[in-house]
Order: C-alpha cells, then sequence, then structure tokens
C-alpha cells in the first residue's frame, strides 16, 4: 500500500552487472518505499531472477557498475549474511534441500543469528517451538514438518511455504519472492498468499517476481514493472499486469524501442 | 572459493607441538636382535617372545600391499626406529606422580585427566609413545573382577589370557602391517570382562605419538566373556612433524556368547600440512570376533586425522545371531588419503550386519569406502545393511566406494545403499540469505550429515567429534 511521507527502503541507480562476463543487467532502476508491493515482471531471461539474487548477494554475480542503497546504506558493501541480518530476505525460486539438518533446528539457528544481530532476544529450543507453531498456523503446515530435514522431499507447495515461514520468522524490511507462485496449485497459492498479506505492513516492503497475472490477483502490487534485456522498460499501477496477461509483452517492448529511437 | 574461507580450510594443527620429555629410543632398523631387544626390555616371558619371531618370520615372506586407493613414497623399514618410551619412575601410586610435563600435554590437548575420572567416571589408560605411564580406577573395576591395563603389565599379571586370545582373531600371518605389529609391538591396552559382568564404566584409552621417527606399534585385546558387557573409547592426537611417521596398529576383540562389545574412536592424528607434507601413516588391523551365540561387536569410528588411514574394523559373526555394526565417519581434507571401510564375514546362522559409512572429502584429498559383505554356505538367514553416503565439499576433492559383496547362502538377504552429495555454492547461499554465516552453515551440514554415526558415540565423544568435525572443516566452502 502507497503511504505519504513513507521512507525509501532500496535504492538502485544505474547498476550494471554480469555473470562470467556477460552482462546480465543494464542500468537497472528501481525505487522502494515502505509498505509498497512491487511486481516486477517481464519474459524468460529478461533479468528478473538475476536481479533477486544481486541484491541477496550471489557470488555469481559481479557488479560492474552502479549503487545499491538499503535504508540509505550501501548495501553491496555488505556479505550475503550481513544483508540478510540487515532485513533483506530472498524468498527462493527453487529452495535448497538440506538432507539430515533437522527444520526446526534451522529454522531456529536462523532466528536467533538474524535477532542476536538486531540486539533482540534469542529463544532456547522451547520456546522457538511454540513461537514457531504459531507462525506454521498461518500457513496452515502440518506439525511433522518441523521433525523433517530442511526441503528434503518437501513438495513443491512445502517449499514455498517453507519459505514464507522463514520470512514471518525473520520479519524482513523487504522481502523479494522470487516466483514464489511457480509449481503452486490453487490451494497452495491461496494460503502462501495470505501468508504474505498477512505479513505485508507500512514498515516493510514486497518485492515479486512473477511470471503471471495469477499471483497478482491475490497479493495485489501497488506498482508493476516490466523487464527487458537487464533494465525496467515500463512501469505502471496494478492494471498494467492485467494489460500484459490480455495483450502480452511484445508490444511493451516495441512501444520502449520507438521511444528510444524518438529520443536518439 | 573466497580467502577468509580458504583460511579457515587451512588453520593450523591445534595440537601440533612436542612435548619435551626424554625418550628411550632405540637405534633405527629392524632384525632379529631389534625383536629380541625390545622382549628383553619388557622382561617378557619366553612364549611371548616366539610368537614376535613367528611374526617377524612370517613378515619377512610377506610383500607390502599395494592395492588401497592411496599413493605415497616407499617405506624404508629399515630407517625406523622400533622402540620408544618415555623415562619414567618405575611405578606410580597416584596421579601426583606424572611427569608434569605429561600432564600438560593432555591439559593442551583438551583432557583433564582429574575431572575426565572424577565427572565422567572413565578410567583412562593414558598411553604415550606405547608405554603405559598410569592406569586409573583400577581398583573400582577391579572390585567387579573387570581387568584394564596396559598389555605389558597384562603380559605380567594375567599371562594365561593373553597367550590364550593373543593373535587368535588376527593371526601373526594375517596382512603385512598386522604381521609387523606382531613382531615389534610395545605397548597397548588390554581388557578383560569376565562372565556376566556390566562394565560399570567406559573404558577410555588417549594415544599420543610424541617420538620424531618412531614407529608405533600398538597392540589392544580385549575379551568379553559369557554374558558380559564393555564400551571401550579409543582417541588419538599427535605433534606436527615434517616427516611421516608409520603407525600399524593392531586391536582384537572377541565376545563370547551373549557378550557385548563396542569400541568407538576418535582419530585426530597429526594429517601433514597444507601441502601435503609429513602427517601420520596410519595403517590398523582392527577386527572383532563374535564367537558366541548372541553375542555383538560394534565399531564406532571417527577418523579426521592421519596423511593416510588404511584401516577396515571388521567383525567375524560366528556365533549364531550374532550382530556386527560399523558406524564410521572418515572426514579428509587438504592432501589427506583414506581408504577405509569394513569386512563382515557371516558365518553362524541369522548373523546380522549394519554398515554405516559417511565420508566426508575437502580440499585435494581423496576418500574411499571399501567394504566386504561375506555370507558363508553356512549363514542361513544372515542378513546385511549397508549405507555408504559421500560427502563431497569444493571442486577437487574425491570420494570412491568399493563395496565387495559375497554371497553364498540364497536365504541371505544384502542391502546396499549409496549416495554422493556436495556442499554446493547454492546450499550455502541459502544458509547465507537466513543470516547464518560459512562456517555455522558447514558444521550444521556435516553434523547433519553424520548424525546417524554420531549418535551410536557415547556422549562426552558425541561432542567431542562434533567439535572436531566444525574444527576441521568449518567454512570450507564458499
Amino acid at each position: 500500500m502507497i503511504y505519504p511521507n513513507s521512507k525509501t527502503i532500496l535504492e538502485v541507480r544505474n547498476l550494471c552487472a554480469s555473470v562470467s562476463g556477460t552482462p546480465i543487467l543494464k542500468n537497472m532502476n528501481f525505487t522502494v518505499k515502505s509498505g509498497e508491493v512491487h511486481a516486477i515482471m517481464g519474459p524468460n531471461g529478461s533479468g528478473k531472477s538475476t536481479f533477486s539474487k544481486v541484491l541477496a548477494g550471489h557470488s555469481d554475480y559481479e557488479i560492474t557498475s552502479g549503487t545499491v542503497l538499503f535504508e540509505g546504506k550501501d548495501l553491496l558493501a555488505l556479505a550475503p549474511e550481513e544483508r540478510a541480518r540487515a532485513g533483506v530476505f530472498l524468498a527462493f525460486q527453487y529452495p535448497i534441500e538440506i538432507p539430515g539438518v533437522g527444520n526446526s533446528q534451522f529454522l531456529r539457528l536462523t532466528y536467533n543469528t538474524v535477532q542476536s544481530h538486531r540486539g533482540k532476544e534469542e529463544l532456547d529450543p522451547l520456546e522457538f517451538d511454540d513461537f514457531v507453531r504459531e507462525k506454521m498456523k498461518l500457513l496452515e503446515m502440518r506439525e511433522d514438518f518441523l521433525d523433517r530435514s530442511v526441503n528434503a522431499g518437501f513438495s513443491g507447495g512445502e517449499k514455498k511455504r517453507n519459505e514464507i515461514l522463514q520470512m514471518a520468522l525473520l520479519e524482513p524490511r523487504l522481502a523479494i519472492l522470487d516466483e514464489t507462485d511457480s509449481g503452486l496449485d490453487i490451494d497452495a497459492l491461496r494460503i502462501v498468499s495470505k501468508g504474505v498479506n498477512y505479513l505485508a505492513n507500512k514498515d516493510n516492503a514486497i518485492v515479486l517476481v512473477t511470471h503471471y497475472q495469477r499471483l497478482l490477483d491475490y497479493i495485489v502490487p501497488d506498482f508493476v514493472h516490466v523487464m527487458e534485456a537487464g533494465r525496467i522498460i515500463k512501469s505502471g499501477g496494478k492494471e498494467l499486469a492485467l494489460e500484459l496477461e490480455t495483450r502480452g509483452y511484445d508490444w511493451v517492448s516495441d512501444e520502449y524501442k520507438a521511444a528510444a529511437r524518438v529520443a536518439a | 572459493m573466497s580467502a577468509a574461507l580458504q583460511n579457515i580450510i587451512n588453520q593450523p594443527y591445534k595440537h601440533g607441538f612436542v612435548t619435551d620429555i626424554e625418550s628411550d629410543v632405540a637405534a633405527k632398523g629392524l632384525d632379529e636382535s631389534t625383536i629380541r631387544m625390545i622382549s628383553a626390555k619388557r622382561n617378557e616371558p619366553e612364549w611371548l617372545l616366539d610368537f614376535r619371531l613367528k611374526s617377524y618370520a612370517a613378515w619377512l615372506r610377506m610383500t607390502e600391499p599395494n592395492w588401497q586407493n592411496a599413493h605415497y613414497p616407499q617405506i624404508d623399514f629399515q630407517a625406523i626406529s622400533y622402540y620408544s618410551a618415555p623415562k619414567q619412575k618405575p611405578k606410580l601410586k597416584s596421579m601426583d606422580e606424572v611427569d608434569p610435563e605429561l600432564l600438560r600435554t593432555f591439559e593442551k590437548l583438551g583432557v583433564p585427566l582429574h575431572e575426565r575420572m572424577a565427572l565422567a567416571g572413565v578410567a583412562v589408560d593414558v598411553i604415550f609413545d606405547s608405554v603405559s605411564v598410569t592406569t586409573t580406577y583400577k581398583e573400582k573395576l577391579a572390585e567387579v573382577g573387570v581387568i584394564f591395563c596396559s598389555f605389558s603389565e597384562a603380559v605380567k599379571e594375567h599371562p594365561e589370557l593373553v597367550q590364550k586370545y593373543l593373535g587368535t582373531v588376527i593371526p601373526s600371518s594375517d596382512n603385512f602391517y598386522a604381521a609387523l605389529n606382531s613382531a615389534v609391538f610395545t605397548d597397548g591396552s588390554f581388557c578383560f570382562i569376565p562372565k556376566g559382568v556390566k562394565c560399570p564404566m567406559d573404558l577410555s584409552t588417549y594415544f599420543r605419538i610424541n617420538t620424531e621417527e618412531s614407529g608405533q606399534f600398538e597392540r589392544t585385546l580385549i575379551i568379553a566373556e559369557e554374558g558380559a558387557s564393555v564400551s571401550y573409547l579409543e582417541g588419538c592426537t599427535a605433534p606436527a612433524f615434517s616427516s611421516n611417521q608409520l603407525h600399524a596398529a593392531v586391536v582384537e576383540l572377541v565376545a563370547l556368547d551373549n557378550a557385548d562389545i563396542k569400541y568407538s574412536t576418535v582419530q585426530n592424528w597429526y594429517a601433514g600440512d597444507e601441502n601435503g607434507i609429513g602427517g601420520i601413516y596410519n595403517f590398523v588391523t582392527k577386527r572383532g570376533l563374535a564367537q558366541g551365540v548372541n553375542s555383538r561387536i560394534s565399531w564406532t569410528q571417527v577418523e579426521t586425522g592421519s596423511a593416510i588411514t588404511w584401516k577396515y574394523p571388521s567383525v567375524v559373526l560366528l556365533g549364531d545371531n550374532s550382530v556386527g555394526e560399523f558406524y564410521s565417519v572418515a572426514l579428509t581434507n587438504h592432501h589427506q588419503q583414506a581408504d577405509t571401510g569394513t569386512k563382515m564375514i557371516h558365518i553362524g546362522k541369522n548373523t546380522r550386519s549394519t554398515i554405516v559409512s559417511k565420508g566426508i572429502s575437502a580440499g585435494k584429498s581423496n576418500n574411499s569406502y571399501r567394504g566386504l559383505v561375506k555370507i558363508a554356505p553356512s549363514a542361513s538367514g544372515a542378513r546385511n545393511y549397508s549405507q555408504c553416503d559421500s560427502m563431497l565439499i569444493g571442486q577437487e576433492s574425491g570420494a570412491h566406494t568399493f563395496p565387495y559383496i559375497q554371497v553364498a547362502n540364497n536365504t541371505a538377504q544384502v542391502e546396499h545403499e549409496a549416495s554422493t552429495s556436495k556442499i554446493g555454492e547454492d546450499q550455502m547461499f541459502y544458509f547465507a540469505q537466513r543470516g547464518i554465516d560459512a562456517e555455522a552453515a558447514v558444521s550444521m551440514i556435516i553434523n547433519g550429515f553424520c548424525k546417524d554415526v554420531f549418535q551410536q558415540l557415547p556422549l562426552e565423544f558425541a561432542v567431542e567429534a562434533t567439535n572436531l568435525l566444525s574444527f576441521k572443516l568449518e567454512g570450507s566452502v564458499g
């Protein structure tokens, strides 16, 4: 939701990034204020997922130029774990399986690590158990979920719910949801969306990376952006997503190219 | 791999120091006179000298094996000193009499002997370069008839037991290194649990190699009579030397009817520096004979040290319904090479064996599981379950599995499962994205991977093992 006088959480300026020498992001500009929900859409290979991972600090990507300010601080100077502790959260498109590591143990470690870095109280195993079970209700998760290994043998829907559960635990300032809707059936989509909507408030911001309008039926964005070839080529309100659904991406691309010719 | 993470892997060996204790070291080289000298130094009876000389004769006829998946320069067996004993007062009545320098060594290793004994109730038979320095809790054990002493003391005090069982599980002609050990072993531990006795405490031995260039030839013999049970702990560390040290121990276990022996090892010997220079060659023969009906022998090992580890703690399942178990974690880093596994030889009816092996390879190391499951024609209804999991860390390490399965009875059931996984960048990134640094992440992944083995260890050992793996590996992925 757009609030008056809200603070800028994320400010990306002319960001360029490459992987193995191949440029992927080309002069990316993007600003997010607290309370807002943004959707980044675009065809495959447009750089959406790269952008998410660059913000989270994945080491495969080299930043060649540009700046990223997170709550006014240089985000690019921070290691991935420092970004997470500062409040940048990425819900993964493909959450990693970690066989042998118990989910409850993992969730408690991540929760306590982030809490301690924020100068807040850590929870012992019993306290944490109560706390996490409360959060699990929100996502309609089964009790035995805590006893299983992290994501190991989880269905697509369970993995995505686990991501949102972690978001609920870590209370990030900026949550980036990378194709959280992919691989979800309609019930799972509803549950995950309900969770995200519950967690959205005036102090945080959410960036949805998605291919499809259907997620945006459940989580209504304040802004919709279209990415192509490593940059945002069009931004609009939630109605833009509906237009993309009926007309596809080509017209946006054509419009952008025409505008570029005029400018030249 | 980032520089910071590289630094963590390359942490120098924590226990790398040489204790300054005068040692009585034999001249290098091996011939019959060396063996007579060792035997004479130890005032051994004639039958033991005979055993040594027969073993030596067998050894001379054998050739050094070269089938293992490990590479190292030819060992010059004449360049090794076969006897080394710290100069000590001959008999110690209490801990106060122990050389303070020796006690400080144990302090550095994190083995506070007094505390360990008092708090954990563990009797520690301290081995320091082949000679037992002190044996504790002996009286308490004696009350229930348990004998726990140095091997040399057993030869003096209980010669009939030693003579009856020595070499019965691992004959001196068994293999090249067992034959060498049988010829030149200096000391080790001896345990005897009489009929019907449940040993009231875990028995523990801390080994430590101290004198440069001295071969270590420990000899351990554990006997559990009918209905007896014992849990035995072996832990090892060694100082950092630049030249390789050969260690060829022999451990024999005998379990009679309804007896139960659990043998746990945490091994952290010097593995060489990050370029693979130095480090211990650990060529060990360990075997248990589940001789009686319903007997059980269980090996648990956590192998983290040595330049080369070459050992196969095995169980011969002779008694009907006997059980053999092997739980192993082998971790290699830098240029370490480990070729380890087990042999389960099923002879008795309805014998059962379980093998759980976890290999972790980091750096440029090579980690092999090699295991034999053999079902003899007589072993009707025998069952084996084997699980071999390998984990690779980084791009340059190797993991290998060599399972040998020989079944000669069609009522047997043999299962083998294997998996290979990798701590990848993506796993590490996932942890990092949740605020967890690389060290904590690797520690958590490794402990999860090894959980099935760690839960077999006695509690205080499990804690040590967890710390040890974390210490050796934290942050080795980035």
